[in-house]
This record gives structure tokens, C-alpha cells and sequence, in this order.
């Protein structure tokens, strides 16, 4: 019980810090957050490729992989793993396979509820 | 001794003091509520856990679910109200990204299903695709290089 009152503790302390390093940048840099965003995924890839991510991630649990640094995370050790399975190719099947569920559904549901909802009168 | 200001020290004296106490409050906001979002994923990894799936099947079905949320409460216009309180607290989470694929593509809805919807999904989406997509094939290579 208590390693699962832990992983809440670790996820809310890694997972808010990540947002709280977001929203410096958006206040001191002007960044847009299509950039925050992009930099985001990047930086987690980076991270991950020098090995520094993964050790967030056994800390900080969905508190590490559920920000877009964690979409970065997932697809490089996707990548990695399929590097070693297919040599070269995995690199390029290895991201995408790992990240399959999330993208489709961002697209999907993204589509559906576009369809069926309507946006709010601007205030 | 009181000192008089230009107009132009004066500014500089005011943007120095004022957003200074709105970038803590901003951050405060964002750490608070990006952190509940993330622990609403760990709730859905345990819960997943706990019925014996294997790893990567509780991160596939963590963000499928993740984004799900996120796409709903944008399309019931309850996430820009959450964002315009938490800033980066709403947009670095994934359900942040679900939220920048719903938000325009409803918005431009009147242009049409292909060109509107289909095509404004992916204003923001896009990029982080393309750069998240391509950071992992030349970490990949590297990898493959090196190994």
C-alpha cells in the first residue's frame, strides 16, 4: 500500500515540476506553446538517448511519461529496442510502433470529437 | 530622500516588480495542476498493473485513455477554461496534446471536414510529430552506429 501511495506522491512532485520548468519558459521566453510543445517532445528524446530520462522515469513514474517529454521518451526507446532487434531499420519502426496506441488515438478521438462538438461562442 | 523617476525607469521599475509575483503564481498553478493530471495517469497505470498487463501494454492503454479524456473535455470546452487558469499545467501533459488536435479542428470546423477538421487537427500536432518522429530516428541511428 505504501509503494502505491508512493508512485502518487512521485508522480504528482516529477510530473508538476516538469509543467512548472514549462510554464517558466512560457512566462520568461514569450515561447508559444506549439514550441513549448515541440521542445518538450525533443528535449525528452535527447534525454532519453543519453540515458538521463529513464532514471526520471523509474522515479517519477506516469509523472514522467504522461508530459510530451514522456512522448519523446517512448519513442526513442522504441527506437532503441527495435535497433536491436532490426539493425538500422528499427530506427525507423521503432518510434512509431512504440507511440502506435497514442498517435492513432489522438487522431481518432481527436477527429470524433471534433466532429461531434461545437466550440464555445467566444467570450 | 525620495528619488523621481523618468517615465522610462519607472516602466522598468514596474515590469520588474509585477510579473515576477504573476510567474510564481503561474507556476504554482501549473506545477499543482499538471501534477494532479499526471497522478490521474499513475491511478490508470496501477489500476492496469494490477490486473498482471505487461508494460507496454499499461503505456499504450495509459495514453490511449489519457488522450481520450483530454479530447472529451476539449470538445465539452472544459480544457481552455482549465488552461487559461493552469498554462503549461494543461498543455505539457498528453492530454494537452489531445486538446491542441481538438481545439482547432473545432474551431475550423466551417471550413470543411477535409481542409478544416482534417487539416487543422495537425496546426500544432504537426510539428511536434515531426520533430518527435525525427529526434527518435537519428537517436536511433546514432545508437545503431555506436552500439
Amino acid at each position: 500500500m505504501d509503494n502505491v501511495l508512493m508512485s502518487y506522491v512521485n508522480a504528482f512532485i516529477v510530473g508538476g515540476v516538469i509543467c512548472a520548468a514549462g510554464q517558466i519558459l512560457i512566462d520568461k521566453t514569450k515561447l508559444t506553446s506549439a514550441r513549448i510543445l515541440v521542445l518538450f517532445v525533443t528535449a525528452g528524446a535527447i534525454l532519453t538517448a543519453l540515458g538521463v530520462y529513464q532514471k526520471i522515469v523509474d522515479i517519477g513514474g506516469a509523472g514522467a511519461t504522461i508530459p510530451l517529454t514522456g512522448f519523446g521518451y517512448t519513442l526513442v526507446k522504441g527506437a532503441f529496442s527495435d535497433v536491436d532487434k532490426y539493425g538500422i531499420l528499427g530506427a525507423f519502426t521503432g518510434g512509431i510502433k512504440a507511440t502506435a496506441a497514442g498517435i492513432a488515438a489522438a487522431i481518432f478521438f481527436g477527429y470524433l470529437t471534433s466532429v461531434a462538438f461545437r466550440p464555445k461562442a467566444k467570450r | 530622500m525620495r528619488k523621481t523617476m523618468t517615465d522610462k525607469e519607472y516602466q522598468n521599475y514596474v515590469e520588474k516588480k509585477s510579473p515576477n509575483s504573476n510567474i510564481v503564481r503561474n507556476v504554482i498553478r501549473a506545477f499543482i495542476v499538471g501534477g494532479l493530471i499526471c497522478i490521474v495517469g499513475q491511478f490508470i497505470t496501477n489500476a492496469l498493473r494490477m490486473r498482471g498487463y505487461d508494460q507496454e501494454k499499461v503505456a499504450g492503454v495509459t495514453s490511449l485513455l489519457m488522450i481520450l479524456m483530454g479530447a472529451l473535455f476539449t470538445g465539452l470546452n472544459l480544457y481552455d477554461d482549465l488552461g487559461r487558469f493552469a498554462g503549461a499545467g494543461s498543455i505539457v501533459p498528453i492530454t494537452g496534446f489531445a486538446n491542441s488536435i481538438v481545439s482547432p479542428a473545432m474551431e475550423f470546423k466551417s471550413e470543411g471536414y477535409v481542409m478544416g477538421v482534417g487539416g487543422r487537427m495537425f496546426v500544432i500536432a504537426g510539428p511536434v510529430l515531426v520533430y518527435g518522429i525525427s529526434a527518435s530516428i537519428v537517436a536511433g541511428i546514432v545508437y545503431f552506429l555506436l552500439r
